[in-house]
Order: C-alpha cells, then sequence, then structure tokens
C-alpha cells in the first residue's frame, strides 16, 4: 500500500498549512503538507541519484525539518515550495555529497516585524506565474535547467552526457534564464 | 557598505542548486549575507528550485512514512535561530574560522602575506588571505575559477577597486597583480577550483610547498 500520490484537492495554500504547524504545532496540516511534498521531495532525490530507500529516508527528514524550521519560514520571502525545496537540497548535498552547506545570515522576524499579507500575497502570485513560465519554456532549455537542478551535474559534466557542447548549454541556460526574468517583468 | 562587485548568474544558479564544491558555497554565502541584492536575486532561483520540484513526478512513499515521521516529531527540539555574525566574519564564515579575524592562526606567504587554509570537501580549496596595506601579491593567472571577496580593507588590479564585500570573479583569462590599497590591511576570503599559476620562478617554486 502507498499514499496517493497525484491530485489532492487544494484546500488551503500550503504557505498557510505552514503557519499553522509554525503556529499551533497542527499536526494535520502537517499530514496535508506530508502528502503533498514527501512523494515530490522523494521523486526529486531520486532524480538526483538517491536510491529509493535514501530518498525515502531523505524525504522524511525533510519534513521533519519543516516542522522543527516551520518557525523560520516567511511566506512574503518564499513559497512553501522553494522554502522545502531549499531544505531539500540541502540534505540532497548532505546525503549524496557528505559535505557541509554554508548558509547565508539571515535576520529572523521577530514578532514586530511579522511580514506582511500583501507581501506574501504578491509572492505567491509571482511564484505562480515564474511556474507557469519554466513549463512553457521550449523543451530543450527547460531540460537543461532541469539538469541542472535535479542531476548533481556541473555544467562540464552535462556537456559529457548530453554531446552538446558547453558554450551551447552556457548559452541554453542563460537564455533560459532570460526568458523566465522576461516573463516575471 | 556598498558592494559594487556581486555574484554572476552562474554562480547563483550553482548555489541554488546546490552544485557547487563547499568553498565556492561558502565565498557566495560570505557575500550573500552581506548583499541584500544578491539574496534577493538567489530567492528568484530558489524559487525556480521549488517551482522543477513541485512539478516533479513525484514517487508515492510508503504508507507508513507519514506515521513514522509523526512519531519522530515528538520531543524534536525546534531548530535555533540563525547566527548573527559581523561585517568582516559574517555567520557562515565563523562556522570556519570563530568569530574573530584577530584569532586566525596565519602561515606567512613572504613579503609579510599570510595566509591560513580554511578545512572543505575536494573540488575546490578555500583560504583567508593577508595582505599589508599597500602590499603586492605576486603575479599569477589561473586554471580554473578563483573567487575573492574582501571582508577588510580593499585591493586594486588591473580589472577594477574591490572593498569590503565586493567579490572578484576570476577565470583562465585574467592574469592579475592584486594590490593592497594603502591604509588599513586588507584580508580577502578566497576559494580555487583549481592551483594558481604563478608567473615568478620563485612563487612557482614554492607554490607546492604552500598549498596554493
Amino acid at each position: 500500500m502507498s499514499l496517493e500520490t497525484g491530485q489532492h484537492p487544494v484546500e488551503e495554500p500550503w504557505g498557510a498549512l505552514i503557519l499553522r504547524v509554525r503556529d499551533a504545532q497542527d499536526r494535520e496540516a502537517f499530514a496535508a503538507l506530508f502528502r503533498h511534498f514527501a512523494p515530490r521531495i522523494k521523486g526529486f532525490l531520486m532524480k538526483s541519484g538517491a536510491s529509493a530507500a535514501l530518498a525515502e529516508e531523505c524525504a522524511q527528514d525533510v519534513m521533519a525539518t519543516l516542522w522543527q524550521k516551520a518557525h523560520l519560514f516567511d511566506p512574503s520571502r518564499a513559497s512553501a515550495a522553494t522554502w522545502i525545496f531549499t531544505i531539500a537540497r540541502n540534505r540532497r548535498i548532505d546525503a549524496l555529497r557528505k559535505s557541509r552547506r554554508p548558509e547565508p545570515e539571515d535576520l529572523p522576524w521577530g514578532p514586530e516585524a511579522e511580514p506582511d499579507q500583501q507581501d506574501a500575497l504578491e509572492l505567491a502570485q509571482e511564484t505562480e506565474r515564474l511556474a507557469e513560465a519554466v513549463a512553457l519554456l521550449p523543451e530543450k532549455q527547460r531540460s537543461l535547467i532541469e539538469r541542472a537542478y535535479f542531476g548533481d551535474l556541473s555544467h562540464s559534466e552535462i556537456a559529457a552526457e548530453t554531446g552538446l557542447p558547453l558554450g551551447t548549454i552556457k548559452s541554453r541556460i542563460r537564455l533560459a534564464l532570460d526568458r523566465l526574468r522576461h516573463s516575471m517583468s | 557598505m556598498t558592494i559594487r562587485h556581486h555574484l554572476s548568474d552562474q554562480l547563483l544558479l550553482g548555489y541554488s542548486s546546490g552544485q557547487l564544491p563547499e568553498a565556492f558555497n561558502l565565498v557566495v554565502a560570505v557575500h550573500l549575507s552581506l548583499c541584500d541584492d544578491c539574496k534577493a536575486r538567489l530567492g528568484a532561483f530558489d524559487a525556480v528550485g521549488g517551482s522543477l520540484m513541485d512539478a516533479c513526478d513525484s514517487v508515492a512513499v510508503a504508507e507508513e512514512s507519514l506515521a513514522a515521521t509523526l512519531a519522530r516529531l515528538d520531543g524534536m527540539p525546534v531548530a535555533p535561530l540563525p547566527r548573527r555574525g559581523s561585517k568582516t566574519v559574517p555567520a557562515p564564515l565563523m562556522d570556519y574560522i570563530g568569530t574573530d579575524l584577530a584569532a586566525v592562526k596565519w602561515r606567512s606567504l613572504g613579503m609579510g602575506v599570510r595566509q591560513a587554509i580554511l578545512p572543505t570537501d575536494k573540488g575546490a580549496s578555500a583560504r583567508l588571505l593577508y595582505i599589508p596595506a599597500g602590499q603586492k601579491v605576486p603575479d599569477h593567472g589561473h586554471r580554473g575559477t578563483e573567487l575573492t571577496l574582501v571582508l577588510q580593507g580593499a585591493f586594486r588590479d588591473e580589472t577594477d577597486r574591490f572593498g569590503p564585500g565586493d567579490i572578484e570573479i576570476a577565470d583562465e583569462d585574467l592574469h592579475h597583480q592584486p594590490i593592497a590599497e594603502a591604509g588599513v590591511d586588507c584580508i580577502c576570503l578566497a576559494a580555487t577550483d583549481a592551483p594558481l599559476r604563478f608567473s615568478g620562478l620563485l612563487p612557482r617554486i614554492a607554490q607546492p610547498f604552500f598549498g596554493i
């Protein structure tokens, strides 16, 4: 038996669920987040070269970290998916490369500096537009961008794998980034 | 602090996607700690990663996985608040050298120039460089990429002036001779993914001994 991985009705935006975890240690909200994100984190880690067993273990770790770090989540600066991606990426570096990951200094929001609702809403809209723009990228560009994020590969390793010269890869990635930027402005 | 030299898109993409070696991650994280512009740009790269992950083919997790994770949450400590560093030793660097530049154990490279190698994974190496005010660093080129971030003081080379927070991204094409500005001694955090290539005979002979 396995949890369903596909369509779950979206009752509440994911960011709001993280805030319920943060403010009320709400386990139902956590379970809803788990059902949506754990299978995606697992898929992401397997694409990066982790075995199914390791990916599953790491997906659990990532979700447990979400619980521990919920008080650091700021919906005006990152969407739920973005924030969870950064946790999953760090877990991947730890698991696959076994190296440290220096993180930038980040000032926490105190209660007096509760992030603005309007900012959070705008960020959510921007993120949605970005997701649409990524989905609309020409296939060649999207697959290279995906490779850069999913595969634990440098540009020159991508070159060896795809047979494309390094200059072409760099220019395609740059083009894809330009397109994304353009579609956001 | 007015930062004039910023991270490239390529470095931000590499940092966001987690492809950079630890030494580069460190330099990038230190710059990000000092530079709100680059932090905002990083946010956009992270958002791309988030939307790719969200759109990624999901793989079913075991039925008992949720229960196992919920069981782990009991008594789990809340993550500590992020650390605060200073302008000269931002938080990510504190994990390597502590809080004080004055406590760094330097090794002399001659002519008053000193370095301290920081322990990182292989793939690239990181070091702190101490260049007395007005002093030249030996003329050198690079086989790979060299990142140099100013923590204190300033230096100039053939390309421009680099002050606190500025990052110089030097590739194979740049052959330069940095000179610390007069006034304050210059301290930089540098990372390279290949040994530097010194032009003078003496530094070239000395290079293997100093590990640079």
